[in-house]
C-alpha cells in the first residue's frame, strides 16, 4: 500500500517537473536572455523591447528578425534557414515593417481597424521618394515610431502621441546640419511652438489641434499644393476656406502662385488671429499686397472700419448698461440682446474671407441694430433714474408746504393759549 | 372776529388734506411694496421656457435664462431638453438643426448631440444640460 | 356712538384721561438753548424711520452670500418703490448717527448728565454704542465689494485688541475670514439682538427722561420760560421731523444709493477702501499712528486708545460731579469737548480728501 502511494507521488511530480520545463523551454527566448547580458547599443533591444506593443501581444523578435529563439546557441539561434534576416538596411525598412503591416488578413488578427496601406502611403511622401534615391538621411518608419520599444499611438508616451509628434518630427527638420543638403527651413518647430495650435495642443490639452502629421499627413508626409491648401486647413475651418474659394481672392491667389490661408496666416507661426491682421494700417495683411486706391484697398478699409465700427457701438452699449446697473437699474433683457451683437462681431469675423464688404455688411447691419437698442435700453434706464429723482424733489415741494401748515396752525394755537 | 375763524377753518382745512395727503403718499408706495411684484423671486433658478404649444417635435427654441440664453429643443420622439446656448468655443448663440437633429454653431461650424456633448468642429467642451419639467402647458427649465 | 363714549370706553379700561393729565403737565423748559432738546426726539424718530423700512426691507431680503446682492437688487429693479424705500433706509442709518452726536455732544457740553442724571447717560452711550454697531452691521448685507472689504478691514482692526481680539475676530466674523456665515450671523444682530437691546435702552432712556424731566443750564436755571409739550412742543417736534422727511426725500432722489458689485471673496481689495465716515476719524488716526511705538504694535496703541476714549465717555458724570462747584474742572472738560469735535471734523475730512 505504502509503495504503490510512493510510486504515484513521485509520478505526479515528474510530471509536474516536465511541464514546467517544457513551458519554460516554450517562452524560452535566447535573444533577450542573450542580448540583454550586454552593453551598450547591442543589448539596448532587449531592454527596451519590455515596453514594446508587439511583445504584449505576443510577438518577440524573432517574428521581425526571423530565427531560433529556442536555441541557445547563437549559431543556431541565427540560422539563415531559420529565417533570421539579421539587422536590415535603412532602405529595407518600409518593406521590413510591411511584411505584417501590408497584410490585412494578419493585422485583422490584432487590430482589425488599423490601416495596411501604411507603406504605399510612404511611399508617395517626400521620404519615401528620396529612400528610394539611395537616400539613407531620410526618416523611415522607426524614425519616428522607434524601432523597440514601439508604444501604441494612443500611448501617451509613444513618440507619435499627438503631445510628442512635434518633438518626434523636430528631431530631424530641427537640425540644421541635419537638414543641410534638403534644402528647407529648419525654424518650423520653434515656429509652431509659438503658434495658437500649439497653444491649444499643449497647454489645453485639446488633442483635437493639429500638430505636424494632422496638415503633413503622417506616412503620405509632404507639404500641401499651394492650390490645395485651404482644404487642408479647411478640415477644421471649413466655413472660412469655403469663403475663401468662392471669393476673389481664390483666383488672385492661384494666379499669383501665392499659398491660400498662409499668405496672410503664416504656417507654422499661426498666431491668433486679432483684428490689426485686416485693413491698411500698419501691420495689416492687405496692405502687402494692395496699393492705396486700389479697390482692394479700399475693400480691406472698409472691413476693418465695420468691424470697429461695431465693436464701438457694442462697447458704447456695454458701458452705459453697466453704469444703469450698477446704480441698480434692472437691465438684464438688454444685456442679454447685447449677446447678439457679440455674435455678430464673430460672424463677421468670419465673414470676412469672402473680401467683400456687402457680404459682411449682412451680419454687420442688423449688429449694429441690436447694439443700438441695448444702448437705448440704457438711456432708458438712465431716464427713469433721473424721472425718479425729479418726482422726489416734487414730493419735497409738499412736504415743505406741510411743514408750514403744521407752523400755522401751531402759532394759531399759542395765539389762542392763555400766557 | 368772522375772518379769523374762516381763516382757521380753511387752514384745519388745509392742514387736514395736507396730513392725509402726506399720509397717502407715505403708505401709497409702502403698500405697493408688500404687495408681490411681477417676478416673484430674485434669482432667475428657473423660467417658463415656452408654452408645449409653441414648440412642435424636432423644433429648438432660444430662451432667456437669467441673463444668459439657453435653447430649449423637442426631439423628434417628443422629448424635451434643455441646455446652455453658449457655445463653448467663443460664446456665439448656438441653433437648432431640424435636417441634422443635432445643435449647431454658425460662427465656426461646431457641432453638438442631443445630449450636449460636442462632436464636432471647434468646440471644446458640451453644452451644460438643464433639468426641464412640465407645468401644465408651461416648460419650466431649471438650473441644474 | 360718540368720541365721548368711545373715550369713556378706553378710560375704564386703559386709564386713558390719567395719562393724558399727565401728560399735559410735562412742560419744556424755554432759553437760549432750548434748541437742542429737539436732536434727542430727532434720533428717536429717524430710528423709528429704519425699524419702518427695516422691517418693510426685511419681506424680501436673503441673508446668504448666493441671495443676498441679488436681493437687493430685486428690490430695487423689481420690487414697486424697492429702491425708495432701500435709498432711505440707507440714508436714515447716516442721518440718525449724524444727529445722535449732536444729541450727544450737546448733552455733554450743557453737562445735562449731571445728577441725577448720570444713568440717563450711561443708557445714551450704550445707545450709542448699539446705534454704531447697527450700522456696521448694516452696511455689510447688501453684500457688495465695498461693504465686503469695510467689514474685512473693520473686523480686522478688531481683532488687533490684546488678548481677546482673536476671540472677538471669530466671533465677529463666524470664523476666520468674512464669509457667507459673517453675513448671516450679521444679519441676525442687526434684526433681532440689536432692535431687542434698543428697545430695552431706549424704553430707559426715554423713561429717565420723563422722570427727570429736561436738564437746565445753570445759568438758566432762574430765568426761564417754560413751554407745554402737549401740544405746543409735539408740534414744533412735528415740523422738525416732516423736514426731516423731505431732507430724506431730497437725498434719496438726489443720491441714490448704488447697488454696486456684488462681493468676491477673491479679488483684491479696491483701492482706497474707506468705511462709513462716522468711523472715518478713528480709521484716519490709525492711519497716521506709526507702526512702532517703543516696543507696542502702533495699531494696538491705536485701538486702546478710543476704547479708553469709549470707556472715558461712559463713565464722565462720575468724574465731572457739581460742574458748577467747580468752574476750573467744567472749563477743562468744555475746552476736551471742543478738542474732540475738532479733531473728529478735521480727521473725517482729511479721512474724505485722503
Amino acid at each position: 500500500m505504502h509503495k504503490e502511494r510512493a510510486t504515484l507521488l513521485l509520478f505526479v511530480t515528474a510530471l509536474i517537473l516536465l511541464a514546467a520545463f517544457t513551458t519554460k523551454a516554450q517562452q524560452k527566448s535566447s535573444c533577450i536572455e542573450c542580448h540583454i547580458k550586454l552593453e551598450g547599443k547591442i543589448g539596448d533591444p532587449a531592454r527596451s523591447i519590455k515596453d514594446d506593443i508587439h511583445l504584449s501581444r505576443g510577438l518577440s523578435c524573432n517574428d521581425c528578425h526571423g530565427g531560433d529563439p529556442t536555441q541557445s546557441d547563437k549559431v543556431a539561434a541565427k540560422d539563415p534557414r531559420k529565417g533570421y534576416l539579421g539587422r536590415p538596411r535603412m532602405a529595407d525598412i518600409p518593406a521590413f515593417c510591411g511584411k505584417c503591416h501590408n497584410d490585412a488578413s494578419f493585422m485583422k488578427k490584432f487590430n482589425p481597424s488599423l490601416r495596411v496601406d501604411q507603406e504605399k502611403e510612404y511611399s508617395t511622401s517626400v521620404h519615401g521618394r528620396l529612400l528610394k534615391t539611395g537616400n539613407t538621411k531620410v526618416a523611415t518608419c522607426i524614425s519616428c515610431h522607434g524601432v523597440h520599444g514601439i508604444r501604441a499611438v494612443n500611448d501617451a508616451l509613444s513618440s507619435v502621441y499627438p503631445l510628442n509628434v512635434a518633438e518626434t518630427c523636430a528631431k530631424c527638420h530641427g537640425q540644421p546640419e541635419h537638414m543641410a543638403e534638403f534644402k528647407i527651413p529648419t525654424d518650423q518647430y520653434a515656429k509652431y511652438k509659438k503658434s495658437v495650435h500649439a497653444k491649444a495642443l499643449y497647454d489645453r490639452q485639446d488633442l483635437s489641434a493639429p500638430t505636424c502629421n494632422d496638415c503633413h499627413g503622417n506616412h503620405g508626409a509632404a507639404p500641401p499644393g499651394i492650390a490645395s491648401v485651404a482644404n487642408v486647413c479647411g478640415q477644421c475651418h471649413a466655413r472660412q476656406a469655403e469663403l475663401f474659394q468662392a471669393s476673389v481672392h481664390k483666383h488672385a491667389f492661384d494666379d499669383a502662385g501665392l499659398a491660400e490661408c498662409i499668405t496672410c496666416h503664416n504656417n507654422h507661426e499661426i498666431a491668433a488671429p486679432t483684428d490689426a491682421l485686416l485693413g491698411t494700417a500698419e501691420g495689416s495683411v492687405c496692405i502687402s499686397c494692395h496699393k492705396q486706391g486700389e479697390k482692394g484697398f479700399i475693400a480691406a478699409g472698409e472691413l476693418r472700419s465695420k468691424i470697429d465700427g461695431l465693436l464701438g457701438r457694442i462697447a458704447k452699449s456695454k458701458e452705459i448698461l453697466d453704469r444703469a446697473e450698477r446704480a441698480g437699474m434692472e437691465v438684464s433683457k438688454p444685456k442679454f440682446d447685447l449677446r447678439e451683437a457679440i455674435d455678430g462681431v464673430t460672424h463677421a469675423r468670419v465673414l470676412i474671407h469672402t473680401s467683400s464688404p456687402p457680404e459682411v455688411d449682412k451680419v454687420i447691419a442688423p449688429a449694429v441694430g441690436v447694439a443700438g437698442k441695448a444702448y437705448q435700453a440704457g438711456i432708458d434706464a438712465l431716464v427713469e433714474l433721473n424721472f425718479r429723482r425729479k418726482g422726489l424733489v416734487v414730493s419735497l415741494f409738499f412736504i415743505l408746504f406741510l411743514a408750514v401748515l403744521v407752523y400755522l396752525k401751531l402759532r394759531d394755537i399759542e395765539k389762542r393759549q392763555p400766557a | 372776529m368772522g375772518n379769523i375763524t374762516t381763516r382757521r377753518k380753511f387752514l384745519d382745512y388745509l392742514l387736514g388734506t395736507s396730513v392725509v395727503a402726506t399720509l397717502g403718499a407715505i403708505f401709497y408706495p409702502i403698500i405697493r411694496f408688500m404687495a408681490p411684484p411681477h417676478i416673484v423671486e430674485a434669482m432667475q433658478n428657473s423660467v417658463v421656457a415656452a408654452k408645449l404649444s409653441e414648440v412642435p417635435p424636432n423644433s429648438g427654441k432660444i430662451f432667456k435664462f437669467g441673463s444668459k440664453p439657453g435653447i430649449l429643443v423637442r426631439t423628434a420622439s417628443g422629448e424635451l431638453k434643455a441646455f446652455s446656448a453658449v457655445c463653448t468655443h467663443l460664446d456665439c448663440i448656438v441653433q437648432y438643426s431640424p435636417e441634422k437633429k443635432q445643435i449647431w454653431c454658425a460662427c465656426h461650424n461646431g457641432q453638438y448631440n442631443l445630449n450636449g456633448e460636442n462632436i464636432g468642429g471647434p468646440p471644446p467642451r458640451p453644452l451644460e444640460q438643464y433639468p426641464v419639467n412640465k407645468r401644465g402647458d408651461d416648460i419650466v427649465v431649471n438650473r441644474a | 356712538m360718540t368720541t365721548e363714549t368711545l373715550k369713556n370706553w378706553l378710560d375704564e379700561r386703559l386709564s386713558i384721561s390719567a395719562l393724558a393729565k399727565t401728560a399735559q403737565k410735562k412742560q419744556v423748559p424755554l432759553h437760549r438753548q432750548s434748541i437742542w432738546y429737539y436732536f434727542g426726539g430727532m434720533t428717536l424718530f429717524l430710528f423709528v424711520v429704519q425699524v419702518v423700512t427695516g422691517i418693510l426691507l426685511l419681506l424680501y431680503y436673503r441673508p446668504s452670500s448666493e441671495n443676498a446682492f441679488e436681493s437687493v437688487q430685486f428690490i430695487m429693479t423689481e420690487v414697486q418703490f424697492g429702491w425708495l424705500i432701500r435709498s432711505i433706509h440707507s440714508w436714515s442709518a447716516n442721518l440718525m448717527i449724524l444727529t445722535l452726536f449732536i444729541h450727544m455732544f450737546s448733552v455733554y457740553f450743557m453737562q445735562a448728565y449731571d445728577r441725577p442724571r448720570e444713568l440717563t447717560w450711561v443708557s445714551g452711550v450704550a445707545l450709542l454704542l448699539l446705534c454704531v454697531t447697527f450700522g456696521f452691521s448694516g452696511y455689510l448685507l447688501p453684500w457688495n465689494e465695498v461693504s465686503f472689504f469695510a467689514t474685512k478691514v473693520g473686523t480686522d482692526i478688531a481683532g488687533v485688541v490684546p488678548v481677546v481680539g482673536h476671540t472677538i475676530l471669530r466671533f465677529l466674523r463666524g470664523g476666520d475670514e468674512v464669509t457667507g456665515a459673517t453675513l448671516t450671523r450679521f444679519f441676525g444682530f442687526h434684526v433681532a439682538v440689536l432692535p431687542a437691546l434698543a428697545t430695552v435702552f431706549i424704553g430707559g432712556h426715554v423713561l429717565l427722561v420723563q422722570l427727570h424731566g429736561m436738564h437746565v443750564p445753570h445759568r438758566y436755571q432762574q430765568n426761564h420760560r417754560q413751554m407745554k409739550f402737549f401740544p405746543n412742543f409735539l408740534m414744533r417736534d412735528l415740523i422738525g421731523w416732516i423736514l426731516a422727511i423731505g431732507v430724506l426725500a431730497a437725498l434719496a432722489a438726489l443720491f441714490p444709493w448704488e447697488l454696486g458689485v456684488k462681493a468676491d471673496a477673491f479679488a483684491p481689495a479696491p483701492a482706497g477702501i474707506k468705511p462709513e465716515w462716522y468711523f472715518l476719524f478713528m480709521f484716519q488716526t490709525l492711519k497716521y499712528i506709526p507702526a512702532r511705538i517703543l516696543i507696542f504694535d502702533g495699531e494696538v496703541i491705536g485701538i486702546l486708545f478710543f476704547m479708553f476714549a469709549g470707556a472715558a465717555l461712559l463713565v464722565i458724570p462720575f468724574i465731572n460731579r457739581s460742574p458748577e462747584k467747580h468752574p476750573r474742572r467744567r472749563m477743562v472738560f468744555t475746552v476736551l469737548g471742543v478738542v474732540a469735535i475738532l479733531y473728529i471734523m478735521v480727521m473725517t475730512i482729511v479721512g474724505y480728501l485722503a
